[in-house]
């Protein structure tokens, strides 16, 4: 589309992109100005927000540790274990699954995740609550088993919800694996074993890297599967947020809670993206 | 391996196989299936605070995939145009629009929209001529706002990447025999982005559909569908929840199906 004189061409290309400059303006850029200048403040004495200039909210942060040490020690976990669980079936997928079912095969992980995460959530309370597994094992004899409510309870459902998003990424590496490489191996007396290790696991790497960094991200800031299957006990920092934002109406703590939990979210993708740099070059996924 | 691969695949499929078997159990108990029945679909359908939740769901996810595909579409042209300086900025902007999570993007707009109306409101009160000044308030418009952002990145991203694939030469053909950009655009470049804008049409659509976290904080005394059910199951999951669910589950797999058709042709192109 670039055929018209230099003024013209500009005003045209400023139409182009105002709507949505001034969308992220005001939702995004704004809003973020809104919650930092919040987060220095102090809570009305009838909840919400007063204006003042205070640390006092960022060195309250402590009081909350138990949301971010839940959060922090089980996104990355989550993620860890989506991969053990992930990566075989991405093997499967890309290198053992015959032509004619892999396009199936792969949309059938796929279309979970584009159905709603609170349905497939829910769907966890009933298979672990009384009446679901453990109402199963009382008739084989074994008594008072409670799954619900457990950070165990959070993990599974960590675990179901973000599979797909970390079977994807590997999916795609491994696709783009040359298979004369595996071939090579084993003319030269390597074993299945060796040529995975030596071969297959660095060629996916990148693909693992952006499954981790993908999912731990999201899971940072979950607040379904710990409200859910943890029930009020296995707190993260998005319940946090919820409790003092809409329960307790601390404005001011709740912005400098979210304040954190976006520098930690940055600290994550700065991260990810050094250790992507490192690995094989920045590579994108297709995920949808 | 297989047998694992297997078994992965009943883990994805077992739960969603249940909430669906349930929405047709006959009787009220959502773990003892106790008969066929179809009951609970009509009880859902003559639940008017169900149905208004939908109601104000499929309007919201409409209005603001509608506006996402419109205007996301439009940045992604115009940000073709772009000097490379600011075409970080919006690349970084869009990217911070999916990157931080959406209980964040819920409360800072929820800050944000609240010091604006607390500012807004006693304006309009003051210059209104009658006796009942409108105010803004939470509610649909917020809703649609906030989920305008995050769609709306996801439009500009897959439009950016079709245009991008897109051939050249036959563009400059186009001017070379006289067309007018307008003309150029409507016959030749609109033609061959539009399965890709409809592909993130359909996906803003599911997003906006499916989002709890965001419509939670910004909806004020507006109710979508994931908060209806959201607030049912903390009373205690019943059939009629199974069924919504599974029309829910229902839709948005057409919707994805639709989309991902949509996207397979710029592979085929």
């Amino acid at each position: 589309m670039p055929f018209t004189p230099a003024t013209n061409r500009r005003l045209v290309t400023a139409a182009l992109v105002s709507p949505a400059s001034i969308w992220l303006f005001v939702f995004l850029v704004l809003p973020f100005i809104a919650i930092i200048v919040f987060a220095f403040g102090e809570r009305a004495p009838e909840g919400g927000y007063q204006a003042a200039f205070t640390f006092a909210q960022f060195a309250n942060l402590g009081s909350r540790a138990a949301a971010f040490k839940n959060t922090l020690i089980l996104a990355p976990i989550g993620a860890f274990a989506c991969l053990l669980v992930a990566y075989p079936v991405a093997y499967y997928l890309a290198v053992k699954a015959s032509a004619k079912y892999r396009l199936l095969l792969v949309s059938l992980v796929v279309v979970p995740f584009w159905t709603s995460l609170l349905v497939r959530t829910y769907a966890w309370m009933y298979i672990l609550g009384a009446r679901g597994i453990p109402h199963l094992l009382e008739m084989v004899g074994i008594e008072n088993v409670r799954l619900l409510n457990t950070p165990g309870a959070v993990l599974l459902g960590i675990v179901y919800g973000y599979l797909p998003l970390m079977i994807m990424p590997i999916y795609v590496s491994l696709e783009k694996l040359d298979r004369r490489l595996l071939e090579a191996s084993a003319d030269l007396g390597a074993r299945p074993l060796s040529t995975f290790f030596g071969i297959t696991l660095p060629l996916s790497l990148p693909g693992v890297m952006t499954g981790i960094a993908l999912v731990t991200i999201l899971l940072l800031g979950e607040y379904l599967i710990p409200q859910l299957l943890g029930g009020g006990k296995v707190f993260f920092i998005g319940n946090a947020l919820v409790d003092l934002f809409l329960q307790s109406r601390n404005w001011p703590f709740g912005s400098a809670i979210a304040v954190t939990l976006v520098v930690v979210v940055v600290i994550v993708v700065l991260i990810a993206m050094r250790i992507a740099w490192r690995v094989a070059g920045t590579r994108q996924v297709d995920l949808v | 391996m297989r047998a694992l691969v297997t078994a992965v695949y009943l883990f994805l499929y077992t739960p969603i196989a249940l909430v669906v078997l349930f929405s047709f159990n006959a009787g009220r108990n959502a773990s003892d299936f106790t008969g066929f029945s179809t009951q609970w679909y009509g009880k859902a359908l003559a639940n008017t605070f169900l149905m208004e939740a939908l109601q104000n769901s499929l309007t919201i996810a409409f209005t603001s995939a509608g506006l996402a595909a419109i205007f996301g579409t439009m940045a992604a042209i115009g940000m073709e145009r772009l000097g490379a300086r600011a075409r970080a900025v919006f690349d970084g902007l869009f990217a911070a629009a999916i990157v931080v999570p959406g209980v964040v993007i819920g409360i800072a707009t929820l800050v944000a929209l609240v010091e604006v109306f607390g500012f807004v409101n006693p304006l309009i009160a003051a210059v209104w001529p009658g006796e009942q000044a409108p105010k803004l308030s939470l509610g649909y418009g917020s809703i649609i706002a906030a989920h305008g952002l995050f769609t709306m990145a996801l439009v500009t991203m897959i439009v950016k990447a079709r245009i991008a694939s897109l051939g050249r030469d036959i563009v400059e053909a186009s001017s070379d025999l006289y067309a007018t950009p307008f003309t150029t655009f409507r016959q030749i470049v609109l033609p061959q982005i539009l399965p890709s804008i409809l592909a993130g049409f359909l996906l803003a659509f599911t997003f906006s559909f499916d989002d709890f976290i965001i419509a939670f904080f910004v909806a004020g005394s507006n109710t979508t569908l994931p908060i209806y059910v959201f607030a049912s199951i903390r009373r205690g999951v019943t059939p009629e929840i199974n069924a919504i669910a599974t029309m829910v589950l229902v839709a948005s797999l057409g919707l994805i199906l639709i989309a991902r058709f949509l996207m397979r042709e710029k592979t085929t192109n």
